[in-house]
């Protein structure tokens, strides 16, 4: 066989080259310092984008049975069936535009008191739908895929919708294809307040994909089971207002300084398949700091502000 | 000569790819634990049946992909994928001898100092995560080893790699 002659019991190991241990070593030196510069200062954004180029398509044939599926869902669905998906669709619309109409005026009417207060108007936010791609890409951390990249404008550190709420941010972004980390994740924090009393905290991420932790509110604290928890914009991630989740448990522990809170993720974590991503709409990316900048060119009246 | 070597080269690099597609492959969340290093295995098997061929520069290569692919920090699945590549040209001559089951216990070894590099170097970014259950990826290694070895080796008899 050819291999038994191949064997290397009395030729050299290697024809060429420097030796194994040799090359072994340069690598894992390699690997070290790749691994530090991508920890500390995360500037092989670009390395690891043209990597994706390989690694893309992988991820696309291993959600090809799942998107195939459903594709196949779609066409062969009973015309009945659609029809009345549709009357139920037209049924949504209507009700919800009749909200948008109230929105709108009310909308309106806040800029005209924000005018009044003088404080700066709250900027407008256009969304992307996108399509999550079924990978699993670690079974202890909530990352996720998507099947847009930053051919269609997406940045690191932009926010992730589904219809029901927040789901996370965009971590990584390749020419076709992003990842994002989602709210539950362990690492992950999320600045929210509560609608029903202003309070405002931060939730954690626990590993569970129905719980987030609200570990820093005092037992005096104003909550109760049943709120609602929005995002604060205070993180300059997540855009103001959004919903984050419903709390589930409250158990004020006398002994302790702080209660132990939970609460449920409003958005559907384990079953969106289409999301949203949201932009300003003046371009900015919502990590933008309006105190470190000069003011925007249309803010007129800079001359008038007392030095 | 260069020719058979380029007759042969996509088999493994085929065999990889599979390996990293079935790595992120979908699994009901009880179940994603347990998930064996499959790219890992595929690897180990190359290196120790043609290591004058495979070794730790391919082993490199496999890991980054791996680190893009699972988005995990860059260059972690390349430095424990390279000292295992190593370790396996170092000992090939005498596990490729073994009997399969024996195979499969130093095989077990090799998947620990994996699981133990990557816990090291998840533990010293902080992102270390599910310590309990990082014991389970080698458990399923060692036992889904023989199958591996037995279809890399019809893919390598069957397609000539030499």
């Amino acid at each position: 066989m050819a291999t038994a002659l191949r064997d290397p019991y009395n030729q050299p190991l290697f024809e060429h080259g420097p030796p194994l241990g040799i090359r072994t070593l340069m690598l894992v030196v390699l690997a070290v310092i790749l691994i530090a510069i991508d920890h500390r200062e995360g500037h092989l954004d670009r390395l690891r984008g043209s990597l994706t180029l390989v690694t893309y398509p992988i991820q696309l044939v291993v959600d090809l049975p799942a998107s195939a599926l459903e594709r196949a869902g779609e066409t062969m669905a009973d015309r009945d069936l659609l029809l009345e998906e549709i009357r139920e669709l037209r049924e949504i619309r209507l009700e919800q535009s009749a909200r948008l109409q109230r929105l709108e005026s009310l909308e309106a009417e806040n800029r005209r008191l924000r005018d009044l207060l003088d404080s700066a108007e709250r900027v407008g936010e256009r969304v992307l739908a996108a399509e999550l791609l079924r990978v699993d890409l670690d079974p202890f951390h909530h990352r996720v895929l998507i099947n847009k990249g930053s051919r269609d404008g997406l940045f690191a550190g932009q926010p992730l919708l589904d219809a029901e709420g927040i789901m996370g941010q965009v971590t990584q972004v390749g020419p076709f294809g992003a990842e994002a980390v989602l709210i539950t994740d362990p690492g992950s924090a999320t600045p929210v307040e509560l609608v029903r009393s202003g309070l405002r905290t931060i939730a954690l991420g626990t590993g569970d994909l129905t719980r987030l932790e609200l570990p820093y509110l005092p037992n005096t604290a104003d909550i109760e089971e049943g709120d609602l928890l929005v995002t604060s914009g205070l993180g300059m991630r997540y855009p103001r207002g959004y919903p984050v989740g419903r709390v589930t448990r409250v158990e004020r522990r006398p002994g302790e300084t702080f209660a132990a809170i939970e609460a449920e993720p409003s958005a559907a974590l384990d079953r969106s398949r289409e999301i949203l991503l949201v932009w300003r709409e003046d371009g900015r990316p919502f990590d933008w700091d309006p105190l470190e900048e000069a003011p925007a060119e249309d803010v007129e009246p800079l001359e008038e502000v007392p030095e | 000569m260069s020719n058979q070597i380029r007759h042969a080269t996509w088999v493994v690099v085929l065999c990889l790819l599979v390996a990293m597609a079935l790595t992120i492959w979908p699994l009901p969340a009880a179940v994603e634990p347990f998930r064996p290093e499959w790219t890992l295995l595929v690897l180990i098997y190359w290196v120790m049946a043609l290591p004058t061929r495979f070794n730790v520069g391919v082993a490199f290569l496999a890991g980054l992909l791996l680190d893009v692919l699972t988005g995990t920090l860059l260059g972690q699945h390349a430095l424990a994928f390279t000292i295992i590549a190593f370790l396996v040209s170092m000992i090939h001559l005498r596990i490729r001898v073994y009997p399969v089951w024996q195979q499969a216990i130093a095989v077990c070894f090799l998947l620990a100092i994996h699981e133990s590099i990557l816990i090291l170097v998840e533990g010293s970014t902080g992102t270390l995560e599910g310590l309990g259950q990082r014991w389970a990826p080698i458990v399923t290694g060692t036992l889904f080893w023989p199958w591996v070895m037995l279809l890399m080796r019809y893919l390598r008899r069957r397609f000539q790699v030499t």
